[in-house]
């Protein structure tokens, strides 16, 4: 295996650098909210680490048909590797969201969509990984993950759509436009677009980690292979 | 010109034929062990008694729960029969056998939703006036008939899908609620708030989005079914 990249390196670096930085904006130029206290200040993470949470999900969708369609196995790792981002993102976003609720209403957890949602995506990622377990073959492990993970990618939205016909108590942070819609200032609403983009760029990083995770340990099988020969 | 037309409408019909033969395999071998439905039936029923202690469902209580009991009791009982018809194939070698033969894929696919389907319908015919008769309350709505149908076929194409996936791993049997259970909850939502809204006399406003879901459901995730179906029983 080749040593990291430098673009990697780069990236280790500036991940740390950035989540520090976005941890002090939050902490000392975010207004001090009178009624919940510190407690929400969480929300800054929360939504951004909800938000990486989605970009692994769309990204296992996607690579999953992108290897429907060549049959590269490299893209097989690829999807595991945002499956397995995604998972852990999503967890603490419904974390660190309990957290917040409590303060804000009152109850770890409700049935709203977003965290119902959030929830059955958890299952379905842990029935994705419980599936593969169950297959040695590397080619059928990739096809029915693959599989998987696309009717996962379909039938989220739905579970969204359809638990959002109930009625909602999650804030519609933007474009909402109702009486939901939380009322942000500036500097709350910039610090939400920095921590936001500060977790992008700590998912790429994080991602690209798992990737060359995930080449290392075919690596890793093969040599295996070859020795007992 | 007539043959070369002759020749173009050869595959469909092929096809049409290949999914009728296997549904029909299905059936005829399921009238003769009656292995699956019985299963089903006798679980089903097992499932109804078991909610009468368990939710006390006295004359109040059963209105509102009722559609709920009703689709657990399906789910479960849809994930019997899936098993069973997809571990038949594999154990006796049915499916190598099917795999050969000269017709696509997704037929057999087709083949088997459909006989999963006739099943799931014999057992939800069956449940369904038991569960009056027991309850005491009238389910023989076409609204709500119409809803169980379409859940069914929502979970049933699903369910076939991943059937076909489940058996072919070691945990098999375990696996396929885990796989069909976390998918198939737009299903479940759906057709549960739609059966109650039919069952408590709602408008039709009110059911309309959830026969939407249900609709959409089912036009996708057969859709989806048929496109990768290949790569499911692919060796």
């Amino acid at each position: 295996m080749s040593p990291q990249p430098r673009a990697l390196k780069t990236l280790n670096i500036l991940s740390v650098i950035l989540v520090l930085g976005a941890f002090l904006q939050v902490i000392l130029f975010t207004p001090y909210e009178e009624i919940m206290g510190p407690v929400q200040k969480i929300f800054y993470f929360h939504v951004a680490v909800a938000w990486v949470g989605m970009l692994g999900f769309i990204a296992s969708a996607v690579v999953a048909v992108i290897y429907l369609v060549t049959k590269d196995l490299k893209w097989d790792v690829i999807c595991l590797a945002a499956v397995e981002i995604s998972l852990v993102f999503f967890f603490e976003a419904i974390v660190l969201g309990s957290i917040w609720a409590r303060r804000a209403w009152g109850t770890w957890w409700t049935w709203d969509p977003r965290l119902t949602t959030a929830a059955i995506l958890e299952m379905i990622y842990l029935a994705y990984l419980l599936l593969r377990q169950g297959l040695e073959d590397p080619e059928r492990r990739a096809r029915f993950g693959a599989v998987y993970t696309l009717l996962g990618g379909l039938s989220v939205p739905l579970t969204f759509i359809s638990i959002r016909i109930f009625r909602t108590i999650h804030p519609i942070l933007i474009g909402g436009g109702g009486t939901d819609t939380m009322n942000m200032s500036n500097s709350m609403l910039l610090t939400m677009f920095i921590s936001i983009g500060v977790f992008t760029l700590v998912f790429i990083t994080l991602f690209w980690h798992r990737i060359r995770l995930g080449f290392l340990r075919e690596e890793v099988e093969h040599t295996k292979l070859s020795v007992t020969e | 010109m007539a043959e070369s037309l002759d020749t173009q409408q050869k595959p469909s019909s092929n096809y049409f034929k290949a999914v009728a033969s296997i549904t029909w395999k299905d059936m005829a071998a399921e009238l003769r062990s009656r292995e699956m439905i019985s299963a089903m039936l006798v679980f089903s029923l097992l499932v109804i008694l078991i909610f009468y202690f368990a939710l006390e469902l006295d004359v109040k209580a059963r209105n509102s729960i009722t559609a709920g009991a009703l689709w657990v009791t399906f789910a479960f009982a849809g994930t019997l029969g899936l098993n069973r018809s997809m571990a038949i194939e594999k154990d006796f070698g049915c499916l190598d056998g099917l795999l050969l033969a000269p017709v696509d894929r997704s037929a057999i696919y087709f083949g088997k939703m459909i006989s999963n389907l006739f099943f799931m319908a014999i057992v939800e015919a069956i449940v369904l006036p038991f569960y009056s008769v027991m309850y005491n309350i009238n389910l023989f709505n076409s609204g709500l008939l119409l809803i169980t149908f379409l859940g069914s076929v929502g979970y049933i194409a699903v369910g076939t899908l991943l059937a076909a996936m489940s058996v072919q791993t070691r945990t098999r049997d375990i696996l396929l609620p885990i796989l069909l259970f976390p998918l198939t909850i737009p299903v479940l939502i759906a057709a549960v708030k739609a059966s109650s809204g039919f069952l408590l006399g709602s408008a039709w406003s009110e059911i309309e989005p959830w026969f939407n879901i249900l609709i959409v459901y089912d036009i996708i995730f057969i859709a989806v079914s048929f496109m990768v179906f290949d790569f499911v029983v692919e060796e």
